[in-house]
């Protein structure tokens, strides 16, 4: 019977771990029984559970930043960005120059319903304009409120928290959220 | 405290089958809620259900009303008829386990000579059920885990009834209310104080039979035949609504039956220590005390269900009838030549 310590351990295991959150105060208090603090678990709608800077809940947009240069959209695997522009001809940068002519976005939406959070958007994107933040409560009863428009995607700018430091010795230097 | 009440045998069989009605569901209802979800829960450090009603004590309650709200889907290959009495045939070998369970002197259904006897082949019959079930639901998912349910009941039935043998023989007697006797009136080494639960004698048939009866109620490490990861859930498959919830309150009404089985045989029922065995009090108090010792024996089988994963198909068999039949063949032996010396 090789295998008896370890089915008793096995025991020893699960009845601790009821015991330690069951009764997880200590001295006298340990006889009052206190799952809500023994649990690991975190009692979502009465508590909010603080998610880490880098958890990725949904996607801000800078509209500034954007060009209208297509780049995250082609390259979404579900194709759930959808993006209109236009050119307009903007002043020239130096007096006596030729006028500009700039892309203006017309729209920009998330389809949250189809988004899978992969984060190639984010990653593609060269004018910084899209930003992971960690907020996750935009649950809808309607499945067509998931489309985010480029209104509602600036409001998650708010909620983006500042890029973390990199590791010592890293030479890369730290990019600032545009606020 | 029959006689004292002298009701006619409609009365009295009409009292006995509501209380039944009643007691059944509720037996569940308290293993469900203390152990699956709570105890089970506090093993894996989570709360469990405690939104409905005071500590999630309703959370059955409400689960059983969707269960009723669903729609009772045939599929169209399925034998209609068996599918649909299946359920209902594994119901009704819990309830006549029922029958014979002893609570009291007098609060018992019926008191069997043979009770032993009655209890473990009514207890068998619920693999007739879960046969019909995973033949007749037309999937070959269900029929496996029929197939492997049948297999291992059968293979498991042995060193259970074996187990029992001990017992009956240190008892002299079959009936479920002589084996209390027999150990409230037993002594140890003389001294008669708590009787002789047959805990102390027999422990090797005790956790013989306590291993096959979690084999016998499909609980966790013998749970080839629901195996939600390789059947997907075995013969309850294609059972949807108060079909599937039958099949759920006869999984654990059937293990608080187990459980009490147990508690008669090897812990002494309801008998306290101090009362005659036949004192009416222990009518009143002795449905609490046999409570304790099923929540008690309930706790050991739901503790090793929520510890132990799963064992293979060949090493279930191979445990059964390379380890616990030959154990219990040895224990009978030993209890006989006991029984024949002193």
């Amino acid at each position: 019977m090789p295998q008896l310590p370890g089915l008793i351990k096995g025991l020893g295991v699960t009845a601790k771990t009821a015991v330690r959150t069951l009764f997880p105060k200590r001295g006298w208090k340990t006889l009052i029984p206190a799952p809500q603090k023994g649990a690991v678990t975190v009692q979502y709608p009465h508590e909010k559970e603080a998610p880490p800077d880098r958890a990725r809940g949904v996607i801000a947009l800078h509209e500034e930043n954007c060009t209208a240069c297509m780049l995250c959209s082609r390259s979404c695997p579900d194709w759930c960005i959808y993006i209109e522009g236009h050119k307009v001809k903007a002043p020239p940068r130096r007096a006596g120059g030729k006028a500009r002519s700039v892309n203006m976005l017309d729209r920009f939406d998330i389809d949250y319903a189809l988004c899978m959070y992969c984060g190639i958007c984010v990653e593609v994107c060269p004018f910084d304009a899209l930003f992971w933040t960690p907020e996750y409560e935009y649950s809808e009863p309607r499945i067509a409120d998931l489309l985010h428009d480029k209104i509602r995607l600036g409001e998650w700018m708010d909620t983006v928290p500042d890029f973390l430091e990199y590791e010592s010795g890293s030479e890369q230097k730290v990019r600032k959220v545009p606020r | 405290m029959i006689e004292l009440l002298a009701l006619p045998y409609w009365q009295e069989t009409s009292i006995k089958l509501g209380l039944a009605l009643v007691v059944i569901p509720t037996t569940s209802l308290i293993l469900v809620y203390l152990f699956l979800f709570k105890m089970m829960a506090f093993m894996q450090s989570r709360l469990g259900p405690n939104e409905t009603g005071p500590y999630g004590s309703l959370q059955l309650i409400a689960e059983a009303i969707k269960f009723l709200q669903k729609e009772d889907i045939n599929p169209a290959q399925a034998d209609r008829r068996v599918f649909r009495l299946a359920p209902v045939v594994v119901l009704a070998s819990t309830f006549l386990l029922y029958v014979v369970l002893p609570a009291g002197p007098d609060a018992v259904v019926q008191n069997l000579d043979t009770g032993v006897f009655y209890a473990m082949a009514v207890s068998s019959l619920s693999v007739l059920g879960i046969l019909m079930a995973g033949w007749a639901s037309a999937n070959k998912y269900a029929l496996l885990g029929g197939l492997r349910a049948a297999g291992q009941l059968i293979a498991y039935e042995l060193p259970l009834i074996l187990a029992v043998m001990g017992v009956v023989i240190q008892a002299e007697t079959m009936n479920l209310q002589g084996i209390i006797e027999a150990q409230a009136t037993g002594e140890i080494f003389g001294i008669g104080l708590i009787g002789n639960p047959f805990i102390l004698t027999q422990f090797l048939a005790f956790l013989i039979f306590m291993i096959a009866a979690q084999a016998e109620l499909t609980q966790t490490p013998f749970d080839m035949p629901v195996a939600e990861t390789e059947l997907v859930g075995g013969y309850h498959i294609e059972y949807t609504g108060f079909r599937f919830l039958l099949f759920f309150m006869a999984e654990f009404g059937t293990a608080f039956a187990f459980a009490a089985l147990a508690s008669v045989m090897f812990l002494g029922g309801w008998w306290i220590p101090g009362f005659d065995v036949d004192s009416n009090i222990l009518n009143i108090l002795g449905p609490g005390v046999m409570l304790g010792k099923i929540l008690l024996v309930a706790f050991f089988i739901f503790w090793v269900r929520f510890t132990y994963p799963r064992l293979r198909e060949d090493q279930l068999q191979k445990f059964a009838w390379k380890v616990l039949i030959p154990l219990a063949l040895v224990n009978i032996v030993i209890t006989g030549i006991f029984k024949v010396v002193f």
